[in-house]
């Protein structure tokens, strides 16, 4: 067993450290204070190739490993989720969709400018009525000749504005037995006929990301835009959500780390009865827990990654590293924020950011309870994964870097 | 035109250095590339998208400075050289300079050689100039930007009175300061490279040279003096008060 990253994996991480703390710590604060996307952060994302960081050089992108995804998302989030949530939305759950149940037109059409970041993409599954109880949803999809005509309205949709893409998942047969058998997937683009969208402002967290809602008034798609058959739109979207929440829990270790890292710095700089913070044993207990939280994340995250190179399925080990990340990180955060006193309740320093931005996670791509419910499925054995007619592709490091 | 970047692998600058029994430690923290000659590579490969040619990252150390070359070649250096030998272990400027300038040499057709203005661990800051002398070539030392006008080449530099425009026939080594411009990330297409690389290893003998004699050594090194500090919080009845209080005390303790 190695558990070393080889001296590429390194690089990268260390790569979209520099940028994130270079290019976007100087600036979070101002962004998030006027909840507003710095708009320079995903043309930058683009040039850097971080948007195409994982999918084959042929398709248009950097040919890198699954891994290596996992590291960029650390390093992002650890310096704001905004930055992590743009990997989620366009990364891992669209492109790495696309990557999965795309038809080679398909990848060819969408995909390629996605990895280059010509094309932002985002995710269409949450509905106003329907988060958790995805077959609730009320969006549907009409088969007209050669062509869909989508309605329905999408909520709490990460890159709503900015995204030129979106995976958008509609009933297309209202008759099934399970409801879940009646959804289907559609790649839309977001300048089609019939659609507005707007931006959500008042949110707790990623002030300095975009979340917002999509509607969808008669909108036509031809054929060609259905992802997968006529009916796989929920096992597509699950097979979606296995990405996404992987960079959500790669995410929140980065979190964790950031919050740990604060922590132990202002515990050795503030002084209380007559010495530093940091040598008080409930101040260490606090900090103890961070370093456990960021290990066993770290470790769950990696594994996770691991299997998708070695194209393994890991629905499981995704929900659990999400789950646990997630959890650990909300709670690192309110311990940084206790740590840092009062200092820490206000935004002069970044815990209580992380703190805001740490509770998003925790709902989206599977509340915690939800996970636990997963978890606790395969371990009375009520839930197994079958085989999808189209897994995510293995890691080849060769043929991702064929062009 | 082909030019050299001469670096150096340092501790990372947010490491704590400390000397323990007389020598310099920096706990695990990680060695990186000198960040001034971030902005010497940076120069060059500028210069290579505006001129063409050849652009080879030159190293003198241990054989860990691997790590340090393969960031040069992340970043879009086309060459890598590592000169590695025992008996340049705690190896003084000059002999240095004597190093680097024979593997230029080695190398063969170089128009420019391009180095950081110091290094973040030595600060010395003469390698660049002794390395010209070796190699018998203008130094055109702290600049901020380049243009060619060949076979002229012409610098700005930054000097505390000003600006000075100076110029210097080819070949020639260049220093260069912040000025100049952002240093690039390493792009990923650089990464896949440079990981795959093989980094050639040259020593002493390839080069043809004795082991030099070393003229500078540190007999001596300390920590800085450690600084007591203590805090004390003046109150006072009004802002005046506090004023006077906060007068008198910075008086009495001779800090004015």
């Amino acid at each position: 067993m190695d558990f070393n990253l080889t001296e590429e994996q390194m690089m990268v991480q260390n790569m979209v450290r520099d940028f994130a703390e270079k290019e976007i710590t100087p600036i979070i604060k101002e962004y998030d204070r006027k909840q507003e996307m710095a708009p320079f952060v995903l043309p930058r994302m683009a040039e850097l190739g971080i948007l195409g960081i994982c999918l084959p050089v042929k398709y248009g992108g950097q040919g890198m490993d699954y891994i290596s995804l996992g590291l960029a998302c650390e390093e992002l989030e650890a310096v704001d989720s905004t930055l992590r949530v743009v990997m989620s939305v366009h990364m891992g759950l669209n492109s790495m969709g696309l990557i999965q149940w795309g038809t080679e037109d398909q990848k060819q059409r969408f995909l390629v400018p996605q990895a280059r970041g010509d094309k932002i993409a985002c995710f269409g599954l949450t509905e106003p009525g329907a988060g958790s109880d995805v077959a609730a949803m009320d969006s549907t999809a009409r088969r007209e000749g050669e062509s869909y005509v989508i309605n329905g309205e999408k909520m709490w949709i990460s890159l709503a504005t900015k995204a030129h893409n979106v995976l958008w998942i509609a009933r297309t047969d209202p008759e099934t037995n399970d409801p879940h058998d009646g959804l289907s997937a559609f790649l839309v683009e977001l300048d089609r006929e019939g659609i507005s969208r707007g931006d959500i402002h008042g949110k707790l967290g990623v002030r300095a990301g975009s979340t917002g809602w999509i509607a969808c008034q008669d909108v036509r798609v031809p054929l060609e835009n259905r992802i997968g058959e006529e009916g796989e739109g929920f096992k597509i979207a699950m097979s979606c959500l296995d990405n996404g929440r992987y960079t959500v829990a790669a995410g929140a270790t980065g979190l964790i780390r950031a919050c740990l890292d604060e922590s132990v710095s202002y515990a050795q700089e503030r002084n209380a009865f007559g010495r530093e913070i940091g040598k008080f044993q409930l101040v260490q207990q606090k900090i103890a827990h961070m370093v456990q939280s960021y290990d066993a994340a770290r470790l769950m995250y990696l594994q996770a990654g691991w299997m998708k190179n070695q194209g393994i399925r890991n629905s499981r080990q995704t929900s659990l590293a999400k789950w646990f990340a997630t959890d650990a990180s909300f709670e690192a955060a309110s311990q940084a924020v206790q740590i840092h006193g009062a200092y820490g309740y206000s935004d002069e320093y970044n815990v209580e950011r992380y703190l805001r931005n740490s509770k998003g996670a925790v709902i989206y791509e599977g509340t915690s309870e939800i996970h636990q419910l997963i978890q606790a499925g395969y371990a009375l054995g009520y839930r197994q994964d079958a085989p999808l007619r189209k897994e995510l592709p293995t890691y080849d490091e060769q043929a991702w870097r064929e062009n | 035109m082909n030019i050299v970047v001469c670096i150096k692998q340092v501790p990372d600058s947010a490491a704590k250095v400390m000397v323990e029994n007389g020598q310099v430690t920096w706990g695990d923290a990680p060695l990186v590339m000198n960040p001034w000659d971030e902005y010497a590579v940076e120069a060059a490969l500028l210069l290579q998208e505006e001129q063409g040619g050849d652009v080879t990252v030159l190293s003198v150390g241990g054989g860990d400075v691997d790590e340090a070359l393969k960031i040069g070649l992340a970043m879009g250096c086309n060459n890598a050289i590592l000169v590695t030998d025992p008996a340049l272990e705690r190896a003084d400027s000059q002999a240095t300079a004597r190093v680097l300038a024979a593997a230029i040499q080695k190398i063969g057709d170089v128009q420019l050689v391009f180095c950081g203005k110091q290094a973040i661990d030595g600060d010395m800051g003469v390698t660049a100039a002794q390395t010209a002398r070796v190699l018998g070539w203008p130094i055109l030392s702290l600049a901020s930007s380049i243009k060619m006008e060949e076979p002229l080449i012409r610098v700005e530099r930054t000097v505390e009175e000003g600006r000075q425009v100076v110029e210097g026939n080819l070949p020639a080594v260049v220093s260069v300061v912040k000025d100049i411009a952002e240093p690039r990330y390493p792009s990923f297409m650089g990464i896949r490279k440079a990981s795959r690389a093989t980094i050639p290893v040259w020593t002493l003998e390839d080069l043809g040279l004795e082991a030099p004699t070393f003229h500078v050594s540190w007999p001596e090194l300390n920590n800085p003096p450690v600084q007591e500090v203590t805090n004390e919080i003046i109150t006072g009845d009004s802002p005046d008060d506090v004023a006077n209080a906060l007068a008198d005390k910075i008086l009495g303790e001779k800090v004015l």
